[in-house]
């Protein structure tokens, strides 16, 4: 079966993209300003520490934007389906790309709370939200 | 009295097509020739080449040919040049060519785009796309939810203006049908059959709100833009368009991340480089790879509020070629091909020369804004005929 284009894991995005096999969406935060710095990196984008690791987030979201998508981009696409951007809560200015799942296409709107589900291909657990 | 400024001077476009055979060096040549027959130009008097984003070389189609490449084959002399996509869009690159020719570096720059999407893709082989087993950078964050076409990322900033200014498909169709309309009377345009409200309405959608007419199509092309130093504005033979300002400008270089896109930050800060004001400007051309884009423009530069662009486009007569603010009258790339970028400077001076033949715009135009780009990419060109 053709999967998901997984990332390649790095020092840097390991955390994010394996947090899922302990439950845990983890984003990167400074421990000296408190501020979260995504993509993650070895700095913080707000105050340049390098005193940033790995934090785990309550794993809600609101859905920022979101598109329906009907071109079938990739061999393992189902379409139609819900790319969204979610403004994860606790982690002001973080948005996530991701896929809206287990609802149908026409029942998402913006504003909608969400709570981040993982869905493993080999060592990723890609982080999916489905409405709560 | 010295002349620090900047210029446009030879422009040149080869055939736009899909599919092409002709080698992309010639493709490039052909329209190196036609600029360079314009501005009165030789190839020994070129001492500088720009292009954006240079060999592309795990995507051929998407840029084949190098600025290395291009001064090594047509014997250039070079004292400067640059090729790269780390730069604030496709039209950077003539920004970078405007500051070389003010600094002295250079004198006569063959800026160039060439694409040949369209022949890669009829011609693998030849051509191949570079696949990794894995994403990484940027793509690690939207390929693996299959956001993998800009389409999907263009899409969600144009849904945010759906749900929260209002913005109608008939409002967005107008960007298609004003391409299409004028693509109809551009002889090199890719698309020459008129489109109609019915056939836009009824279009099988890619990306809500982005239906298949809201997209350009590959093409085959090369356009050509010389930017000339005002020391050396004798030399050209053609009426010299002055780059009266750039911007290049983003708040946050990511197509998630940032709440606004580029062309918002990049349109504010046009105007902080000049005396020019919206209203004098004659007649816009803005990148539309996606159509939203060009909606985008409008509203970055304050030709109206942001949230209004549907509202000032309606019905399209404001941006039709007799109307207020005409828009993209080649065709953008929608019409015309994506040429990438460098054809809406290409128009502006076209237009500017009052070289547009059947699509001429009335009323001596003497002010233009060329645009390229979306999402963290943008840059904006103010161009006045003196």
């Amino acid at each position: 079966m053709a999967s998901r284009p997984l990332p390649r894991l790095d020092t840097d995005n390991r955390a994010f993209w394996t947090g899922g096999a302990e439950g845990e969406l983890r984003l990167h935060k400074c421990a000296d300003c408190g501020e979260f710095t995504h993509p993650p990196r070895p700095v913080c984008r707000h105050c340049l520490s390098e005193n940033v690791t790995p934090t785990a987030v309550a794993g809600t979201a609101v859905i920022d934007t979101y598109t329906i998508c009907h071109q079938k981009w990739h061999p393992a696409m189902e379409v139609p389906c819900i790319l969204a951007r979610v403004a994860v809560d606790g982690a002001p200015g973080v948005y996530l790309t991701t896929n809206i799942i287990g609802c149908g296409v026409d029942e998402v709107e913006f504003g909608d709370k969400v709570r981040v589900t993982f869905e493993q291909q080999d060592d990723v657990y890609i982080p999916l939200f489905e409405k709560v | 009295m010295q002349n620090t400024e900047a210029y446009i001077t030879g422009i040149g476009q080869s055939e736009i097509g899909m599919k092409l055979t002709r080698h992309p060096l010639l493709l490039t040549l052909d329209a190196v020739r036609e600029a360079l027959d314009e501005a009165g130009l030789t190839i020994d008097q070129i001492d500088g080449v720009s292009t954006y984003p240079g060999r592309a070389a795990g995507y051929l189609g998407f840029s084949p040919v190098g600025a290395d490449e291009l001064v090594d084959a047509l014997g250039i002399k070079a004292t400067w040049y640059a090729g790269g996509g780390e730069i604030s869009s496709q039209l950077g690159a003539v920004g970078a060519a405007v500051n070389a020719v003010k600094n002295g570096q250079a004198r006569h720059v063959i800026c160039f785009r060439t694409v040949y999407e369209a022949a890669a893709m009829a011609r693998p082989d030849e051509y191949p796309m570079q696949r990794s087993e894995r994403v990484d950078g940027f793509t690690q964050w939207v390929a693996p939810y299959y956001a993998i076409s800009a389409a999907t990322w263009v899409a969600q900033y144009a849904m945010r203006h759906v749900k929260k200014y209002g913005l109608t498909r008939e409002q967005l169709a107008q960007i298609a049908l004003t391409d299409r309309a004028n693509a109809l009377l551009n002889p090199r345009a890719l698309v020459r059959e008129p489109l109609t409200m019915d056939e836009y309405m009824s279009a099988r959608m890619i990306s809500e709100p982005l239906c298949l007419f809201d997209c350009d199509r590959y093409s085959d092309a090369s356009t050509v833009l010389i930017v000339s130093a005002g020391d050396a504005i004798d030399e050209v033979k053609c009426t010299p368009i002055r780059v009266a300002a750039v911007a290049g400008s983003v708040d946050r270089h990511s197509w998630d991340q940032a709440e606004w896109m580029a062309s918002y930050a990049t349109g504010r800060d046009l105007w902080k480089y000049t005396d020019y004001t919206p209203a004098d400007v004659d007649t816009v051309q803005f990148y539309d790879g996606f159509s939203f884009l060009a909606v985008t423009w409008l509203e970055a530069l304050g030709f109206c509020a942001v949230g209004e662009g549907g509202k000032f486009i309606e019905g399209g007569k404001r941006i039709a070629r007799d109307g207020e603010l005409p828009l993209n009258t080649f065709g953008g790339q929608i019409g015309a091909g994506r040429l990438h970028g460098f054809g809406f400077a290409h128009e502006s001076v076209v237009q500017l020369r009052g070289n547009g033949g059947e699509r001429q715009i009335p009323g001596d135009p003497k002010v233009a804004v060329a645009t390229s780009g979306g999402g963290p990419l943008a840059t904006a060109l103010l161009l006045v005929r003196d």
